[in-house]
């Protein structure tokens, strides 16, 4: 299933990702052949077969309700590229 | 004393013996990195201070005559995406250099209570995605054995052989354990997607990710999965089941063991040599004792083709934690909280990486996942069929490790024949199998791996098969000559 210029460039907005006018088409090809080779899968008859999203028996892993310590706010600002008084700097959301 | 040529469970025997001491150990290996580290490149970071601690650590206890587990002392390299609270999980991705981590690993906890010595973390393919080091930040790691050829998806094994680690803690999402340690001579275990916590090692595949070890022998694998094995609270797919001493299986004896072939490992697509190798490894087999039944895995043909789009859709997800905000790199010219994310991630991701989210986000998306992803998943359920009916007429399987030798950097090769290369180990991921690699031959002074696949959390057959193995054979005591021009 062939995607276009248009569907890449919307892709790219989905993922976070930029993909430059000028490459633009090669982009497109690259991604039309990996389309291409994933496509092999079509053709395999799958019928009445359940999809594995996991191999394990487990259904729920559930845990008793006891409060545990976790990451302290100094560590979770430890690594952050900006920070602002107690918490994470970001560039303006809303204009 | 040359410490770093030593299993860990020799290298147990002299510190407890008051041979050697385990700071002596750990200067000893890296005094080795010095030597061969500009050639091998298969170091990110290395944390000598806090390994001379621990060293110090475990030669007190054993002054004071305290009992030390199977692993203490023991230098241990990490893969770099495997967490030590302290010390920078990089993936060998821009985007994650400098990032520090804030908590171990569950595996890295274990292994702290065994009191091993951590020397530092390995090179890899960034986010283990790709079989190959060469989209490293740090750059491509170079094979031991000839230093002009490719380690494979990570540096571990090529560590070890070179004598710069002692053994490896490393990941396995599509082979990217067991074809670096085939590539290297070494052994490499990926246990039952369960049986190791997944906390605190980078995700990737989360469906598929599974830790393990990379050694010298299948004594060292069987000690190290002791260690690391077990139930944790904070990963919902560790598995609640019992962990067995492995080293339990450490008994040569095949007889009567009924070791499957399956025939799709053994096509065109495999190299000559590397098969005429498995094959003679087969026969060996047949004077220990066991029974070789020829059986048929017939979605193999898919396996690569199932594993691309079901781990790059579970990659797309997984990296959206990459946004710039909290952790990793960020691009500081943007002018709003969107254009930050989008230049941040297109700055910070390698070319492969971003190419493979572009994929993994459009096969979940509105539209396609039905047909991609949902499709996907359904022939992985067949390629577990598949195992589950060649399991009711053997105990084990045994194939090629990998479908070709370490190849030398400048190959000219396809990408999709390319990532073809990980068919004969993806298929143990995509099922949550058992797998291990054992060194069964040397084609054109490069070492052959060849893999045996277990049923689901019977690490002890394999475990066993591999011991007996190894036991009849030199291989695994062949040393890497750091050869080539690089």
């Amino acid at each position: 299933m062939k995607v276009t210029a248009q569907d890449v460039k919307y892709i790219a907005q989905l993922s976070r990702l930029i993909v430059p006018e000028a490459d633009l088409e090669k982009s497109t090809e690259e991604f039309n052949q990996i389309l291409n080779y994933a496509d092999i899968l079509q053709k395999i008859d799958t019928t009445g077969i359940e999809p594995t999203p996991y191999v394990l028996p487990i259904s729920n892993a559930l845990r008793k309700d006891v409060a545990k310590e976790g990451v302290t706010h100094e560590e979770a600002l430890l690594n952050a590229p900006e920070v602002y008084n107690d918490g994470f700097k970001v560039p303006r959301v809303i204009e | 004393m040359d410490l770093f040529k030593y299993t860990a469970h020799e290298l147990h025997e002299k510190l407890v013996n008051k041979e050697i001491t385990a700071v002596e150990l750990v200067n000893s290996v890296y005094a080795r990195i010095d030597e061969v580290e500009e050639q091998a490149n298969a170091y990110i970071s290395m944390s000598k201070e806090e390994a001379l601690a621990q060293a110090e650590k475990v030669d007190a206890k054993i002054a004071a005559g305290e009992a030390i587990a199977p692993l203490a002392g023991i230098p241990v390299v990490f893969k770099d995406n495997i967490n030590i609270a302290g010390q920078v999980t990089s993936c060998a991705s821009k985007m994650l250099d400098g990032v520090s981590a804030i908590f171990d690993a569950h595996a890295t906890e274990n292994l702290r209570k065994e009191d091993a010595v951590f020397l530092g973390k390995a090179n890899m393919a960034e986010f283990s995605i790709g079989n190959t080091t060469d989209n490293s930040f740090f750059g491509a790691a170079h094979n031991p054995w000839n230093l002009d050829c490719v380690t494979g998806g990570c540096a571990t094994a090529a560590a070890v052989a070179a004598g710069e680690a002692i053994w490896a803690l490393a990941s396995d999402t599509s082979g990217d354990l067991r074809q670096p340690a085939a590539y290297a001579g070494c052994v490499g275990i990926k246990p039952t997607y369960g049986r190791v916590s997944r906390l605190g090692l980078a995700a990737y595949a989360s469906s598929m990710d599974q830790i393990g070890a990379v050694t010298k022998d299948v004594t060292d694998a069987a000690t190290v999965l002791n260690a690391i094995c077990g139930k944790d609270d904070r990963d919902s797919t560790s598995w609640a089941v019992e962990t067995p001493d492995f080293t339990q299986a450490l008994v040569a004896d095949v007889k009567g063991l009924r070791i499957g072939v399956p025939k799709e490992y053994f096509g065109e697509n495999v190299d000559a040599k590397i098969k005429a190798e498995v094959e003679k490894a087969i026969e060996q087999y047949k004077e220990l004792g066991a029974e070789i039944v020829e059986v048929s895995l017939p979605h193999t043909q898919y396996a690569v083709r199932t594993f691309y789009v079901i781990a790059n859709g579970e990659a797309g997800a997984n990296f959206a934690r990459y946004d710039g905000v909290r952790y990793g790199y960020r691009n500081m010219e943007a002018q709003s909280a969107s254009d930050m994310t989008a230049r941040s991630r297109n700055e910070g991701f390698g070319e492969e990486v971003k190419l493979r989210l572009l994929f993994g986000t459009h096969v979940l998306s509105k539209g396609y996942y039905e047909n991609y992803y949902v499709r996907a998943m359904k022939v992985r359920t067949l390629i577990r069929n598949d195992f589950e009916e060649a399991f009711k007429q053997c105990d084990v399987l045994l194939t090629p490790t990998t479908p070709v030798l370490a190849e030398a950097y400048n190959t000219e090769m396809d990408a999709f024949a390319k990532y073809e290369l990980d068919f004969t180990t993806v298929t143990a991921n995509l099922a949550g199998l058992p797998a291990i690699t054992v060194p069964c031959g040397m084609v054109d002074g490069m070492p052959v791996g060849m893999q045996l696949i277990g049923k689901v959390l019977d690490e002890a057959t394999i475990l066993k098969a591999a011991y007996t193995f190894e036991q009849a054979t030199d291989f695994h005591k062949a040393m890497a000559p750091l050869g080539g021009n690089k």
